[in-house]
């Protein structure tokens, strides 16, 4: 399909058929919409604080999730110490406001652009470094961070950590605003900037070129040292934001935000949910972060259930819970690669047939396609 | 004072050392990352501390029956849990960490989480250099000098330690051979546990036991297998040797040094990888250098 020699009259038709034919027509971008609309509504239904202030949390680890499967899923650069960001840039921020008195709209900018820096010094090892080698060198940073914090006490409080930062804004509407509209636009242009299919943005397509093969990306003169520099500033900058968030939100930082307990979490949110996967890592903090909640109900027993939990639903889907629905509702077809919802037979832009009459099972389709 | 350094230092560098070798040997035969690895020598230490505290069991006897419960756990778990989602990297280390999880909230659960320790196998000290040694502390040392010994025989001179080492070097190969590569792996798995819980016996009189004390070594023995090369015994050890003294220098002449043990691991294996990104032992696969 060229895109040479489109008129403008058939551009504009071309974006409203992209609206419906990429938004309406599948079920799971369908169901993320109604979803995103739903949250946008919630205070029109509800004003207690308790729930606002949770939803807050949700979203922030929603940009933080995403931002892990950003590096992780789309740059291949596995991290076992995403924790290191988001704590940097809620240092940063802290430090800030409680030094300099500086408001949060020019603290987490700031502190996003620590981030962006934790990123460049994390990229450093994995140039040298692949795969597993690097996924447990990256537990390293937060432990050095750590360090760092008992070292000097004066600056960053110790133990006790640095309280009494500014709010968001001045009610918990406002912060709930503010805070998901930074989701929505923070997941919007990581999820464009991973787009493979995108025609102008051309990072998706070569991340996923350098996570397939990296010499072979070498050999057709991709400089896999600057996409993955970029892939550690991207998502340095993004969980910096989260961070930002995170210490104006909670108003007290402290070294549990450098515990080994917040590295695994994005790396639990995102593969229960689906990596390499937009809406994996949100499914993911939206399940298990409520659910979370609601174990408080058993203390004793929290930790224990959600662990397990998590180890019986990844032993049985180890794709993620949102692949597995996604693959129940979406059916791929097996021509033009386009997603249609399960209850076609024919593909709706090229009119293939998405399943055979006698296939085995529908999850055969791709392979069924390839032999035709 | 250099004295109780060098002690320290070896106890750290043979226990970490224990760890590490089966760390790294799980990884290079199952490609499994263990990150439950050391929940396994807690369970060891907690079970010999139930055992003979609340039970009343000899002190062999209890420890004996420790590492083969710890042991039994971990082929339980890796049979259940771990085995079938081999292939999904990301997935299998999530599920360790998680199974980690949930054997610290059981012993939070059943033993609470004040600190504990258990009685000494051998009580009484020597005198060595003016200093006063625990003879706990030596039994230790000579226990793991007898498992690493025993290991390396069993890897070296024995056919099934042929097997892991072949399946290690290449699985499919290995495969093709007539190897049964799913036991292999499990077998690997076992040893791997029996001498991270044979560390857990060792330490339990020593360390401070609680709960989370499987996280400090985790990441010690993280930062000594990627130090000495993914794969490589010789390296594991000489690692876990650098670390240990690393380790106890640091307490030693930092007066803040303890809240820094870890940090400081980690930064020694951080230069160390930007000098040999391969480790000290570990062997460069040009396809991996990249």
């Amino acid at each position: 399909m060229s895109i040479v020699g489109v008129t403008s009259r058939r551009r504009i038709r071309r974006i409203a058929k992209g609206i419906q034919g990429n938004l309406l027509a599948i079920p799971g971008r369908l169901l993320a919409l109604i979803f995103g609309i739903l949250l946008f509504l919630i205070p029109a239904f509800t004003s207690d604080p308790y729930i606002l202030r949770f939803l807050i949390f949700t979203n922030i680890f929603v940009i933080f999730a995403v931002s892990w499967d950003f590096l992780c899923g789309y740059a291949g650069q596995v991290s076992l110490g995403h924790a290191a960001f988001l704590g940097i840039s809620a240092y940063t921020a802290a430090l800030l406001d409680t030094r300099f008195g500086l408001q949060p709209w020019a603290t987490i900018p700031v502190g996003a652009l620590a981030g962006v820096l934790g990123g460049a010094l994390i990229a450093i090892p994995s140039l040298r470094l692949r795969g597993p080698y690097f996924a447990l060198a990256t537990l390293a940073f937060p432990v050095i961070l750590t360090g760092l914090i008992w070292v000097f006490p004066d600056v960053t409080g110790g133990e006790m950590g640095i309280s009494g930062l500014h709010r968001l804004s001045h009610s918990g509407l406002t912060d709930y605003y503010i805070v998901l509209v930074m989701t929505a636009a923070c997941v919007v242009v990581m999820w464009k900037l991973t787009d493979a299919r995108s025609r102008m943005i051309r990072t998706g397509v070569i991340l996923h070129a350098i996570r397939e093969d990296e010499i072979a990306a070498r050999a057709i003169g991709i400089n896999t040292v600057r996409f993955k520099f970029l892939a550690f500033f991207v998502s340095g900058f993004f969980a910096g934001i989260a961070g930002g968030l995170y210490a104006h939100t909670l108003r007290v930082v402290g070294p549990s935000t450098l515990d080994l307990f917040i590295s695994i979490q994005p790396v639990i949110w995102t593969v229960f949910g689906g990596m390499v996967t937009m809406y994996g890592p949100a499914v993911g903090v939206y399940t298990l972060y409520p659910l979370m909640e609601v174990l408080r109900f058993v203390p004793e027993y929290r930790v224990l259930i959600f662990a397990f939990l998590a180890i019986i639903i990844l032993t049985f889907m180890p794709e993620g819970i949102a692949v597995w629905i996604r693959d129940k509702i979406e059916e791929e077809c097996p021509r033009c690669k386009l997603a249609n919802g399960a209850w076609r037979r024919y593909c709706r832009a090229c009119g293939a047939p998405l399943r055979l009459e006698h296939a085995p099972s529908s999850g055969n389709s791709s392979v069924v396609g390839d032999t035709k | 004072m250099v004295e109780e350094i060098v002690i320290t230092g070896i106890l750290n560098g043979g226990i970490f050392a224990l760890l590490a070798i089966g760390f790294s040997l799980v990884f290079g035969v199952a490609r499994i990352i263990n990150l439950a690895h050391t929940a396994f020598y807690m369970i060891a230490a907690y079970i010999l501390y139930a055992l003979f505290d609340l039970v009343g069991l000899p002190i062999y006897v209890a420890a004996t029956v420790a590492l083969i419960g710890s042991t039994l756990t971990g082929v339980v778990t890796y049979k259940t849990f771990i085995e079938r989602v081999r292939e999904h990297e990301v997935t299998v280390l999530l599920i360790t960490a998680c199974a980690a999880m949930v054997l610290q909230e059981l012993l939070f659960i059943f033993f609470g989480g004040t600190y504990k320790g258990a009685p000494t196998f051998l009580p009484g000290f020597a005198e060595i250099l003016g200093v006063r040694v625990p003879y706990q502390h030596l039994f230790t040392l000579v226990a793991i000098v007898v498992a690493l010994l025993i290991t390396s025989m069993f890897l070296y001179r024995t056919r099934l330690g042929l097997a892991i080492r072949a399946t290690a070097q290449d699985r499919e190969i290995a495969n093709l051979m007539g190897m049964h590569v799913p036991r292999v792996c499990m077998i690997t798995m076992a040893v791997s546990i029996l001498l991270s819980s044979f560390a857990g016996v060792m330490i339990a009189p020593i360390y401070i036991m609680e709960p989370t004390m499987w996280m400090h070594p985790l990441l010690i023995v993280c930062a000594v297998v990627i130090l000495g090369g993914l794969g490589s015994i010789k390296g594991s050890i000489v690692g876990a040797f650098v670390l240990g003294f690393a380790e106890s220098l640091v307490v030693y002449l930092i007066p803040t040094g303890s809240f820094l043990r870890g940090a400081i691991s980690m930064a020694v294996m951080l230069a160390v990888l930007l000098i040999r990104p391969e480790g000290l032992f570990g062997v460069a696969f040009e396809e991996e250098r990249l």
